[in-house]
């Protein structure tokens, strides 16, 4: 009799994902669900769908999901977390959504010490509209609204949210993992499962920066766009944990 | 129960916490700054949660979450803060959310001051926020008034499952009058649809005011305007003090309306005789009243603290019919009722 070795983790739905060959939001769902299902908090949590390329992450988390307006979704984490105490919230943002139009929302849901976990997935351009200049959309990075290359001089150096959220005396846990190999994925895992066992302790604000792909918004294949995270992304966005208040570990302990 | 003497602001709160409402997100804003204060210190001991939030933005998105947690929950602000809350706004009408929102408008446009003003009719009944939809808009008078159409505000949001605004000029939202508080139990119903987990097991909710097709959308959106239709028939709420023989039809909403009863006194006792009709609901509009005048008023006078915008709804519903004339004050000036006096004389008396 045939044996199951693997299979579709039950935190997810049957629908089919909406995104692009190569993308990584589907491996970062997974990731996910997987957690939610294994701390066994799927049938109380709340997941928070953004404006974005994961606006449609309500169709794909297999539990109860709210669509916010753009970079509203802490707003909206908020308002549902402080009525409902004991129930799991998780906001699933991209770095349009939250590091742009959102950063006011971000910021002050940090600084009260909401009890949620923020997923914050950097793939460093705005991918829904068409692969737009984001905030974090590195230097001399083309896109469709920095078509010579995003310039220092009027644009700034692309924002680094982990290190700046990480100032805030409030917030519990921040890291920043990255999502283009086995290794990283399964140090992404862990992070996410821990920032979802926070909020079940009621540690307080979570978020987990994870660095992504945009293989079509960067006009290159899956496999050249896994390569770019690890040649490009990374020596700007450095791994590793950026506040934990279980470790006492800060932003001088980066690993 | 016996009478109270409270502020506006404080009495819509008093309603509301009596109405079962469990969470309060606002922003300070001139002249509404007691809602927010009144419920930082009383919401608590009801069992509600109060967040005062960075923004009007988020401070809506806030209200969004709750709403969509199915808690019944409120937000206040004046005109510059309702302009930044119409985002949320369209959104809790594209989810169905029910929600109460509070404007105690002040004169715009801009930072413009913070002397009352009525220059928020459009904003209100018209929205500012993107897309088809309406939300019904209560005019209270008095503070009784307030409270009596706040408590009823939640009901309305439940049922029909719409944000519903309280519209009060900065005058009602600062002057205390006695007043009874509401001893009725509020019609509280369990929302099957709200997105707070799935602890009994049931299917899954979602609340999203996206659909990415077309047909979809288009169904949404009539379904939305059927209940808007039944809304006009059921909620439409207007006090019409029009009588026969009276000559001047006079309109007015909010406490400009209580100066326009003095002007009418002024009048009665110069042998002209005016009725007032005073919109309390400004959406659904009580378009009705003003087909159905008697057949002694030949003048339709309308007064409003702005450069005049109820007045285009008047002109709808008279259709015509009978001239409709405009007085208002604005800036945040407040007409007298000799103001008002003259202006009738004027329309009417021609060289009397």
């Amino acid at each position: 009799m045939a044996k199951v070795v693997y299979e579709k983790s039950r935190g997810l739905t049957d629908n089919p994902l909406s995104y692009c060959p190569g993308c990584t939001h589907g491996i970062i769902h997974k990731l996910v669900a997987e957690s939610l299902v294994e701390l066994d908090i799927l049938e109380r949590t709340i997941a928070i769908a953004p404006v974005g390329c994961s606006v449609l992450g309500y169709d794909y988390f297999n539990c109860d999901g709210v669509q916010a307006s753009h970079g509203r979704a802490p707003a909206v984490a908020t308002g549902i977390k402080r009525t409902n105490p004991d129930k799991i919230v998780f906001t699933y943002q991209g770095d349009g959504d939250l590091a742009a139009i959102g950063t006011a929302e971000i910021v002050h849901a940090a600084h009260r010490g909401e009890n949620m976990t923020v997923f914050f997935v950097n793939n460093a351009i705005y991918g829904m509209t068409g692969g737009q200049m984001a905030p974090t959309t590195l230097i001399d990075m083309k896109t469709s609204t920095s078509p010579f290359g995003r310039q220092l001089e009027g644009t700034g150096q692309p924002i680094l949210v982990s290190e700046m959220l990480s100032q805030i005396p409030s917030v519990y846990y921040i890291e920043r993992v990255a999502a283009h190999d086995i290794p990283h994925l399964t140090k992404a895992k862990e992070a996410i499962k821990k920032a979802l066992q926070n909020q079940v302790d009621g540690k307080g604000f979570s978020m987990v920066e994870i660095l992504g792909t945009c293989p079509i918004g960067w006009a290159k294949t899956p496999a050249d766009a896994m390569e770019f995270v690890k040649e490009k992304m990374l020596p700007y966005y450095p791994l590793g944990v950026y506040a934990d208040k279980a470790s006492n570990a800060g932003q001088g302990e980066v690993k | 129960m016996s009478k109270v003497l409270m502020k506006g602001n404080e009495a819509i709160c008093d309603a509301a916490i009596r109405a079962g409402c469990k969470a309060f997100f606002g922003y300070p804003i001139t002249p509404q700054n007691e809602v927010p204060e009144y419920m930082a210190k009383k919401l608590a001991d009801a069992g509600g949660v109060f967040v005062q939030a960075e923004s009007e933005t988020s401070a809506i998105n806030m209200v969004y979450g709750a709403a969509a947690a199915g808690v019944r929950v409120m937000t206040s602000s004046s005109s510059p803060g309702i302009a930044l809350k119409q985002e949320g706004i369209s959104y809790l009408v594209g989810a169905d959310l029910p929600c109460v929102i509070v404007s105690i408008s002040r004169a715009g446009p801009g930072l413009g001051g913070i002397l009352p003003g009525q220059g928020d009719y459009f904003q209100s009944t018209r929205g500012g926020g993107n897309g088809d939809y309406y939300l019904p808009v209560y005019a209270p008078f008095s503070i009784q008034e307030a409270m009596d159409l706040v408590f009823k505000a939640f009901d309305v949001a439940d049922e029909y499952r719409t944000p519903v605004m309280i519209l009060a000029d900065g005058m009602l939202g600062q002057m205390m009058e006695p007043c009874e508080p509401i001893a009725k139990k509020p019609n509280i119903t369990d929302h099957k649809w709200a997105a707070n987990g799935q602890a009994d097991k049931r299917d899954r909710n979602v609340v999203t005011s996206l659909s990415l097709k077309g047909e979809i959308l288009e169904e949404m959106v009539e379904r939305r305007f059927k209940t808007y239709e039944e809304i006009k028939t059921k909620e439409t709420m207007v006090d019409n003090r029009v009588q026969d023989g009276d000559e001047v039809a006079l309109v007015a909403y909010g406490t400009p309306s209580r100066i326009v009863l003095n002007a009418i006194e002024m009048l009665k006792e110069q042998g002209i005789k005016a009725g007032l009709i005073r919109p309390i609901t400004l959406w659904p509009f009580p378009y009705a009243d003003f087909q159905n005048l008697p057949s002694s008023v030949k003048n339709v006078v309308v007064c409003e603290l702005s450069m005049g915008q109820m007045v285009e709804d008047v002109r709808l519903g008279v259709n015509g019919k009978l001239p409709v004339h405009f007085y208002g004050r604005t800036g945040g000036m407040i007409f007298e009722p000799e103001e008002i006096a003259e202006q009738v004389k004027k329309i009417v008396g021609g060289g009397k």
